[in-house]
């Protein structure tokens, strides 16, 4: 090879501050939006020519003028979608620690099977005997539901984990109108819950009474006791995650549930951490009337950037009855679905079947697993999280001493003092090319960070997690601020200005002339 | 286990450092009577080929909308979908995302949002959208409760022309919330009777156009009326290619536009996933549920975009959120907006022409049977048809002729209108499928 004038090792410089005309940063590329750069006479997909049949639109219906909607051709519209992506962090890249939220590996061959025609391209009203297989998937789904849980049915619908809290919730309420009980309306709620869960009591109806935590991350029993004594019969039950958003199990759940059901009240239990429990603990032994599943958390359905999600709600006996249609049945025949409220049903929760995308995804899941497979996966991702708070805990502070279940909650105090915050060691781990773990949640806890690592690691991607941690722990208490501040240098972005985006909302794009227009 | 990377080497060497003997330690805290003591009573793992035969053969005991003629809409539609749209949202960084919490390594998630923002702001004629609900029935559910909000009254009129699965989902979340709504009986071509039920109580009326018979119905005297009496109309559709072709609901005056976006960019998948559309004027921008992505700058000024108005939602106001929403429809409203932007105008227009015609075809074929009468004075790409026979049996006798010849109405109203067929017609409906159909319902009837 001819050397001569053509250097072969790389020449070190300072160069962060150099910006290129394109905005480009080589392999990411500067992306503008769509509507800068298409146009609405572009099109990237060819129809045949309309035949120019008489319109029946109605005279005044017809649209008049230009939508606005610019079009790219095929090239174009992959290369921007493409580049955008690129722009993401996901978990198919890294370690992607988001306590509670649960960022499992998602197998392919889910998406295989959801996209087979007979689960993504069946009408929801077609006759009932066109759709036996996928009645049968969702019955077959119901049984492994209902084992793995231990409770006696389950409504499918709900279409992600906060709408399956209102199904647990409706029911409950459903229930307590039945029993002539509807003065019931006073909902107990731990301090450490997901805001999902205030929300969604709120969103029924009712009021929440918020029960503090105990010194070990866990309710407070005498409080809660306190607080059922004070007026027992305007109980209408709990709202309890189990392991707690501290990553802890309660202890005396049983004595909870027993306490709430002896005032008259129920037990929803969120079902945010399942993937603790599977296989190894069945909420129906814990005495849960009612409980969501996440099938994108506990059963590895894609979080695809915020959903779709879906939220399966398990109900006990005393509920089961007020379940919201539609539900499939078993016949003689084959299946049939149940699409119309009776008395006792509190009615439909949206206009068709749930999430069938994620049913198939979720039992491809279960099946691959099998019964042996998901009490080993609960085992591994406790252990993962007992591995990395057992590894951080020298230079991290643990929130709560002892042994964690899939979850490991630190809080803020080995920062004490330093000048670095919270956020601020968050994005310092981007820099090490981490997604952040969970931070200021749950509220019990000072700067908490939220470390949920899921059984998809391995040891050794674990190892170079932890030590990133370390090394991000100690840069921290030798008094090295500056760098935190800044962080992330290495991202797509620097940090952004949220409270700027919060005061003066743009949530789209105007043409530029209807800007300036609007800055007169 | 293929998904599982510890072996047992690693669980001994971890379980060491964590400082105890089992992994039962680690479950301690659970109660004694509540530990399982040997293995649930399910199937033990499979092989992936193992799980790919039995879901093959699931899949094929139903018939898929593609391998037959067909002709099924009431709130869901069979379009095509480019190869590019599947292709890019199956992308690991788009796929296996979470909610983008953390916007500096999230940008792609975030601008794709904005544009679909903004594309639903342009074709529903508002101002602002926020970044997708569950479906169009659950969007139609928070509007009204919105509405409330809004208003502070708490009286919602839902047209004649509603969905019934709408109004029933509506329902279902506004009677914990002492929000009262009329009986609704579905009856094509009434939709304006609303106008007179409004009053000064009138927190909100909703409108489905082209509404659950596939009737197009003029909003603009219904959002004067409800106007006059400070009162928001709600307007709802189940099909946004019809948006491509008729008048939007902004420039009807509509307050609120809620809808199902599925037509665009997502399969019929059997009623689910599916995208709910949410747009509003400006000024209700505060109330307005779901989560909202918004422009600003990073510390280097350049633009980039984040999750904002986060003070309306759960994780921050608790109790006192505007919704318990904390998903999106995240990969939906990612392939309707890959979906849209291979579309544009030309192509939207275009592609709604076709199913404009389509239906015109059909209903012109059904219109020559003896035996059938259609309904509308105008639809879009569904219409309905009066049967002398129940549409059941007959939607019945068409599967058995390997036909899917639409929705019967009693299907989704629970049992009225038990001769009234919804029949539809999109672009992938060929002339063939079309006289196929006409033969069929010809034999059935006779």
């Amino acid at each position: 090879m001819k050397t001569e004038g053509r250097p072969t090792s790389p020449v070190a410089a300072n160069m962060n501050d150099v910006k290129t005309v394109s905005g480009s940063k080589a392999l990411e590329q500067a992306t503008k939006l769509i509507f800068e750069t298409g146009t609405p006479r572009r099109t990237g997909i060819d129809f045949p020519k309309p035949k120019g049949r008489a319109s029946r639109l109605g005279a005044n219906n017809e649209r008049k003028g230009e939508i606005g909607l610019p079009g790219l051709s095929e090239p174009e519209t992959m290369r921007h979608y493409v580049r955008l992506s690129q722009k993401n962090y996901a978990i198919d890249l890294g370690v992607y620690p988001l306590g509670s939220c649960t960022m499992k590996h998602n197998p392919r061959l889910n998406e295989k099977v959801a996209r087979m025609l007979g689960f993504a391209d069946v009408h929801p009203l077609q006759p009932i005997s066109t759709v036996q297989g996928a009645l049968e998937l969702m019955y077959e789904l119901s049984d492994w539901i209902c084992k793995l849980t231990g409770m006696p049915a389950v409504a499918l619908t709900p279409k992600a984990g906060a709408h399956g809290e209102l199904c647990g919730m409706m029911a409950i309420r459903a229930r307590l109108d039945a029993d002539g009980q509807s003065q019931r309306r006073r909902v107990l709620v731990p301090e450490s819950a997901h805001g999902t869960n205030p929300a969604t009591a709120v969103q029924c109806g009712f009021t929440v009474d918020e029960i503090p935590a105990s010194g070990d991350g866990r309710v407070n029993i005498e409080s809660l006791k306190e607080k059922i004594k004070s007026d027992p019969d305007s109980v209408a039950g709990i709202m309890l995650t189990n392991p707690n958003t501290c990553g802890l199990f309660e202890r005396d759940i049983i004595e909870i549930a027993d306490l709430i059901h002896a005032a008259g009240g129920y037990f929803y239990c969120d079902g945010a951490n399942f993937n603790a429990l599977v296989g190894r603990v069945r909420p129906g032994d814990l005495g849960v009337d009612a409980m969501h599943l996440n099938l994108h958390k506990t059963f590895s359905t894609p979080h695809g950037g915020g959903g779709p999600g879906s939220g399966p709600t398990v109900l006990s006996d005393a509920l089961k009855d007020h379940a919201p249609v539609p539900y499939v049945v078993k016949t003689g025949e084959g299946y049939e679905l149940v699409e119309h409220k009776d008395e006792v049903s509190f009615g439909r929760m949206c206009a068709f079947h749930g999430q069938m995308g994620m049913y198939s995804r979720a039992l491809t899941y279960m099946m691959s697993h099998g019964s042996d497979g998901l009490k080993q996966a609960t085992e591994d991702a406790v252990l993962n999280a007992n591995y990395v708070q057992a590894s951080l805990s020298d230079v991290m502070s643990p929130a709560f001493g002892g042994v964690c279940m899939h979850e490991a909650l630190f809080d803020d105090s080995f920062l004490k003092d330093t000048g670095v915050d919270t956020l601020d060691f968050a994005k310092a781990m981007i820099d090490e090319g981490y997604h952040p773990m969970t931070m200021y949640f749950p509220l019990v806890v000072h700067g908490a960070m939220l470390i949920e690592p899921t059984e998809s690691e391995s040891k050794g991607e674990l190892d170079r997690f932890i030590g990133s941690m370390r090394h991000l722990a100690e840069r921290a208490t030798s008094g090295d601020v500056e760098s935190f501040k800044q962080a992330p240098i290495y991202a797509p972005m620097r940090r952004l200005d949220e409270t700027q985006a919060a005061r003066k909302p743009v949530l789209r794009w105007t043409p530029p002339s209807e800007t300036a227009e609007a800055a007169e | 286990m293929r998904y599982l990377p510890l072996n047992q080497n690693d669980r001994a060497q971890m379980l060491d450092i964590v400082g105890v003997d089992n992994i039962d330690a680690l479950f301690e805290d659970v109660p004694k009577s509540a530990r399982l003591k040997k293995l649930i009573d399910l199937p033990l793992h499979q092989s992936e080929a193992a799980v790919e035969r039995h879901m093959s053969r699931l899949s094929a005991k139903s018939v898929s909308a593609s391998s037959v003629p067909f002709f099924c809409g009431a709130g869901a539609y069979k379009h095509h979908i480019p190869a590019t749209v599947d292709h890019l949202i199956q992308r690991s960084e788009f796929l296996t995302a979470y909610t983008p919490y953390q916007p500096e390594i999230s940008q792609g998630t975030l601008q794709t949002l904005f544009e679909f923002q903004t594309q639903v702001a342009l074709l529903t004629g508002m101002d602002v959208a926020n970044a997708s609900m569950y479906d169009g029935s659950t969007a139609c559910a928070e509007a009204v409760v919105m509405a409330k909000r809004v208003t502070r009254k708490s009286k919602a009129i839902l047209a004649p022309g509603l969905h019934p699965h709408y109004a029933a989902a509506t329902q279902t979340l506004a009677s914990t919330l002492d929000i009262q709504i009329n009986e609704v009986m579905p009856e094509i071509g009434a939709d304006h009777s609303v106008i007179n039920m409004i009053t000064d109580e009138t927190a909100c009326v909703v409108v489905q156009s082209p509404n659950v018979f596939g009737e197009i119905v003029d909003l603009a005297p219904i959002a004067e009326k409800a106007h006059s009496h400070k009162a928001l109309l709600i307007a709802v559709f189940t099909e946004p290619v019809a948006l491509g072709l008729i008048k939007s609901p902004g420039e009807q005056g509509a307050d609120i536009v809620v809808g199902e976006g599925q037509g665009i960019g997502v399969g019929l998948n059997f009623g689910g996933p599916h995208v709910g559309l949410f747009a509003c004027r400006q000024k209700l921008v505060r109330q307005m549920p779901g989560r909202v992505c918004g422009e600003t700058v990073d510390a280097n000024g350049e633009r980039g975009y984040v999750l904002t108005l986060s003070t309306r939602e759960q994780h921050i106001r608790r109790e006192k959120a505007t919704s318990n929403i904390c998903t999106n429809s995240g990969l939906c409203c990612l392939a309707f907006t890959i979906h849209m932007s291979l579309l544009g105008d030309a192509g939207l227009q275009q592609m709604a022409r076709l199913n404009h015609e389509n239906a015109v075809h059909l209903a012109d074929v059904i219109d020559g049977i003896k035996g059938t009468e259609v309904l509308n004075e105008t639809f879009f790409n569904e219409f309905t048809v009066r049967l002398k026979k129940p549409a059941a049996e007959v939607v019945q006798a068409l599967a058995d002729k390997n036909i899917l010849g639409g929705v019967p109405f009693s299907r989704i109203s629970g049992g009225e209108h038990e001769d009234l067929l919804l029949v539809c017609a999109t672009e992938v409906v060929s002339d063939e499928d079309i006289h196929a159909f006409g033969h069929a319902l010809e034999e059935v009837l006779s």
